[in-house]
């Protein structure tokens, strides 16, 4: 066994693991450090497939992006309990329901992939991607034959921005005051 | 790089990453922990594409849609926890099982 392949198996091992334990925990805060990890093993793979640019992109965005938001909006949405003090700890649990239907849905979709996966017989011929960076390729595409999305995507994630932050806004006065 | 790895392995964690994030979505009854569920559904589909554009060198068509992949979903969560927190303004909780009325 190479090196690389077990590399892959400790990397999926840490993604699939982490992505278990964001399941089965009830603590929020837990699962948002949990999905840290579960983005760092995802990373990881990204740079065995060949990706080196985006397994940057993806640090860069989801771990200091996303992540940080999604621990802003659980610590903003907290639902304060009334027995607190300041000795307890600041626990943010959630419950979790339809326990049945998502455990269902979640194992019958993996046997349905992992079957079509497993009888899948994908032809494919060609060179596979040597061991080069990807950067050069990435750039020349986004700048050539992507120009069109590239700069609509510039536009969505401004349009997002400044819907984002007219939605955030409170402008609708406590009807109290 | 030749493959050392068989697409086979990637397949196979990218559909386990996949029903993870599904169930945790339909598990989880707060909206941010159905966020986090659909960030893994997310990362599961890159990793497909980027397994299967190792075998598109020249081009790396499968690369630059999972980066177009990753620049919706930094959109999609801003405008998502925009909506929460004038959700959780609203009814002062976050639980979509407690959003039972349209109206103000």
């Amino acid at each position: 066994m190479s090196t690389e392949l077990l590399a892959f198996y400790a990397f999926a091992a840490l993604a699939l693991g982490s992505g278990l334990f964001i399941l089965l925990t009830r603590n929020l805060m837990y699962a948002a450090f949990s999905l840290f990890l579960a983005l760092l093993g995802i990373a990881a793979l990204f740079v065995l497939a060949g990706a080196d640019f985006l397994a940057v992109a993806q640090l860069m965005v989801y771990v200091g992006g996303i992540l940080v938001l999604l621990i802003f909006g659980i610590m903003l949405t907290r639902v304060p309990d009334p027995e607190a003090t300041s000795q307890t700890p600041n626990r943010v649990l959630v419950g979790l329901g339809r326990k049945f239907w998502g455990l269902t849905v979640g194992l019958g979709l993996f046997v349905v992939l992992f079957l079509v996966v497993v009888q899948a017989n994908f032809a494919l011929d060609g060179d596979t991607l040597d061991s080069r960076s990807t950067i050069r390729t990435l750039g020349v595409e986004l700048m050539t034959t992507h120009l069109l999305p590239f700069e609509i995507a510039g536009i969505l994630l401004l349009v997002a921005l400044v819907g984002a932050a007219y939605l955030a806004m409170h402008r609708n006065p406590d009807p109290t005051e | 790089m030749n493959s050392a790895i068989p697409l086979f392995h990637f397949l196979v964690v990218a559909a386990a990453l996949f029903s993870l994030g599904l169930a945790v979505a339909v598990t989880k009854r707060n909206v941010i922990g159905i966020l986090i569920g659909l960030e893994l559904m997310l990362n599961a589909v890159n990793l497909n594409l980027i397994a299967f554009s190792r075998h598109d060198p020249v081009l790396l068509r499968g690369q630059l849609f999972a980066l177009f992949v990753i620049v919706v979903a930094a959109a999609e969560v801003t405008v998502a926890l925009a909506i929460v927190l004038r959700v959780y303004h609203h009814y002062g909780s976050i639980d979509p099982d407690e959003m039972k009325d349209l109206k103000q």
